[in-house]
């Protein structure tokens, strides 16, 4: 369980970025709160810096979207899923739940191998 | 229409195959690909892969060819030596278009396979050194292996490259024709010429065959590289493996810019050369292309700029002595590139030489056809409508080698949303939509992401909205104006603030319409 920061800095709409490996995104959709794999599966980019709408998340470098909820892909170029984790709030802080899962290979292999593709 | 011959098994190419299948069209689907590769993307070519882990020859990069080796299986005949007979006459049924065109559904590659579709096994030996197996081709219709070959713990940035999954292919079920580039188009029999003799009949033709890398005139030099294709980024990456090298790249460009980051990344020593008095001027306009030359100096490359390249010298070989007594009076050329030397004289010690200075589309063989207009339009792309539709309504083109509405687009967006359509103008034999997308670019260079989008009229102005361009401001986005409108943005390492004005600006062009 990882704090991430405290529930009034994170209103509906935000979204902050956990520097986790790989990274972690965690979002405030319109109240609810979601946490994905922060780094797009499609190529290196972070979805905390994407546009949200709804229980989407479009990618901010090639507009692949993710829904929140399952983290499945839900257009291209993204094909494969982010793994999604559960978050919780205690006393006014929000915290991570990070799944065990490991990533998708060729996810970690962007966030481990290639590091910032910039 | 009963069968669709997508000519470049490229990005563009499998977007208008996706966008057949996915607008109804459940006809024969032929794509032919140039490349012995299954389609895969580019972008990372010069950035991520250059500097990937798998950058050692050796066994990882089979695994790669194994994710993007042609799935189809082999030509089950031997090729003809002439196109057949059927393409004089009227477009014939799928069945009837000769052996040429029979793909054997096998998960097997025959042992006497000598056509182009052996590609991918000899591929495999390539990289690997031992001979070809029949695992490295695959076939969406049988249930290969649903992964890479090589073991999931030994991974590597390339078969992240593949733009298609064996279900996925499966199910747009199309017939791969890889190493094979189209050599020409008769419009009267609609048919495809292939280089290798064959043909394939088909009533609509999908033109996406792209573009390839510009090179410099002259005898070729072990050691001078361009950066387009796989291939090309393989033989530069092992090229980059052995010890730290006095690389020069020619052309500061965004293929050249991120090159040289990736080079400076990978710790060799970096000079990049441009001939105009300042990068990207014609993309970003001069007052953003002092920011991106600053960028190269930032990042630890030298930026020559207003020189121009007189050529390339290649090393000399000293003279041999032997026993056969066999010797050279003087120093011969050793095949191998060692200088830069520029239009002032300059002389640029150089290992590696990498060639950034552009592409041309690729319709050399769409000359003295119909859509040629007889005066060689092509060197500009193949025109067509805004819909993406040519001159003959049967022949849509996408991706860098279309000229839509006069404009030439090299950018990734206009690959994967041009397809949709051009496909729809196909199906319905006339030009029903417009292809409207506002352009959209990035690039990666020196730690930073540059992001573009929107029209930049020469005139244009620019002013900076958020940040600042110095190199402790974390970005910035700037906004282009003309006539007090905006029509374009840039950011640097604002992703937020970016898509946003994109958003802007797409509102604001669609309202425009």
């Amino acid at each position: 369980m990882i704090p991430v920061c405290r529930l009034d800095d994170l209103p509906a709409g935000a979204s902050a970025r956990l520097d986790t490996t790989p990274p972690i995104a965690v979002f405030n959709a319109d109240g609810a709160l979601y946490a994905i794999d922060d780094t797009c599966s499609h190529q290196d980019a972070s979805l905390s810096e994407g546009w949200l709408e709804g229980c989407q998340i479009e990618c901010p470098l090639h507009a692949a979207s993710f829904d929140l909820r399952t983290g499945e892909p839900t257009c291209l170029p993204a094909r494969r899923p982010v793994r999604t984790h559960r978050v919780s709030v205690v006393e006014g802080m929000v915290h991570v739940h990070v799944t065990d899962a490991p990533s998708i290979p060729a996810e970690a292999g962007a966030a481990a191998g290639e590091g910032s593709a910039a | 229409m009963r069968t669709v011959i997508v000519v470049g098994a490229s990005l563009a190419g499998l977007h208008a195959v996706r966008e057949l299948r996915a607008q109804g069209f459940d006809g024969r689907l032929v794509v032919i690909g140039a490349e012995p590769h299954m389609p895969y993307d580019r972008p990372p070519l010069s950035k991520s892969f250059l500097k990937g882990p798998a950058s050692g020859p050796g066994p990882k990069a089979s695994m790669a060819d194994g994710a993007i080796a042609a799935p189809t299986a082999d030509v089950t005949g031997p090729a003809p030596t002439a196109p057949t007979a059927d393409v004089t006459g009227p477009p014939p049924t799928a069945d009837a278009t000769g052996p040429a065109l029979t793909l054997a559904a096998t998960g097997t590659a025959p042992a006497a396979a000598t056509a182009p579709g052996a590609a991918a096994t000899a591929l495999g030996a390539d990289a690997t050194g031992t001979p070809p197996t029949a695992d490295a081709v695959r076939t969406p219709g049988t249930p290969g292996p649903s992964t890479s070959t090589a073991p999931a713990s030994d991974t590597t940035d390339e078969p992240t490259l593949a733009l298609a999954d064996a279900d996925e292919l499966a199910d747009l079920d199309a017939e791969w024709l890889l190493g094979t580039p189209a050599s020409g188009l008769d419009t009267g029999s609609r048919a495809v010429l292939l280089a290798d003799g064959r043909a394939v009949i088909g009533d609509g033709v999908v033109i996406a065959t792209g573009a390839a890398a510009r090179s410099l005139p002259g005898p070729p030099l072990a050691g001078v590289h361009t950066l387009r294709t796989l291939d090309d980024a393989r033989a530069l990456r092992t090229a980059l493996t052995s010890g730290p090298r006095r690389v020069v790249v020619i052309g500061g460009g965004f293929i050249g810019a991120e090159t040289a980051s990736s080079c400076v990344t990978l710790g060799h020593d970096v000079t990049v050369v441009e001939a105009a008095p300042l990068p990207l001027v014609p993309q970003l306009g001069p007052d953003m292309a002092v920011f991106c030359a600053d960028l190269h100096r930032r990042g630890g490359a030298r930026l020559l700029t207003g020189t121009g390249v007189a050529g390339l010298r290649p090393g000399l070989r000293s003279a041999t002595r032997t026993a056969s007594a066999w010797t050279a009076s003087a120093s011969t050329p050793d095949g191998r590139v060692a200088a830069v030397e520029l239009a002032d004289g300059r002389l640029l010690p150089a290992d590696v030489v990498i060639v950034g200075i552009g592409a041309y589309p690729n319709t050399a063989w769409l000359e003295h056809t119909w859509l040629d207009g007889g005066r060689g339009e092509l060197r500009g792309g193949v025109p067509c409508d805004q819909g993406c539709v040519t001159a003959l309504p049967e022949v849509v083109a996408v991706g860098d080698v279309a000229r839509v509405g006069g404009v030439r687009a090299e950018h990734w967006t206009s690959a994967t949303e041009q397809p949709r359509v051009a496909v729809r103008n196909l199906l319905a034999a006339r030009t029903v939509e417009t292809a409207n997308a506002l352009p959209y670019f990035w690039s990666d260079q020196y730690g930073s992401r540059l992001q573009f989008a929107g029209h930049r009229p020469t005139e244009a102005t620019v002013r900076v909205e958020e940040g600042g361009l110095a190199p402790d401001d974390d970005g910035f986005l700037a906004v282009y104006e003309y006539e007090g409108r905006p029509t374009a943005v840039l950011a640097v390492d604002r992703p937020r603030a970016f898509m946003r004005a994109r958003r802007e600006l797409r509102a604001r062009l669609a309202a425009a319409l």
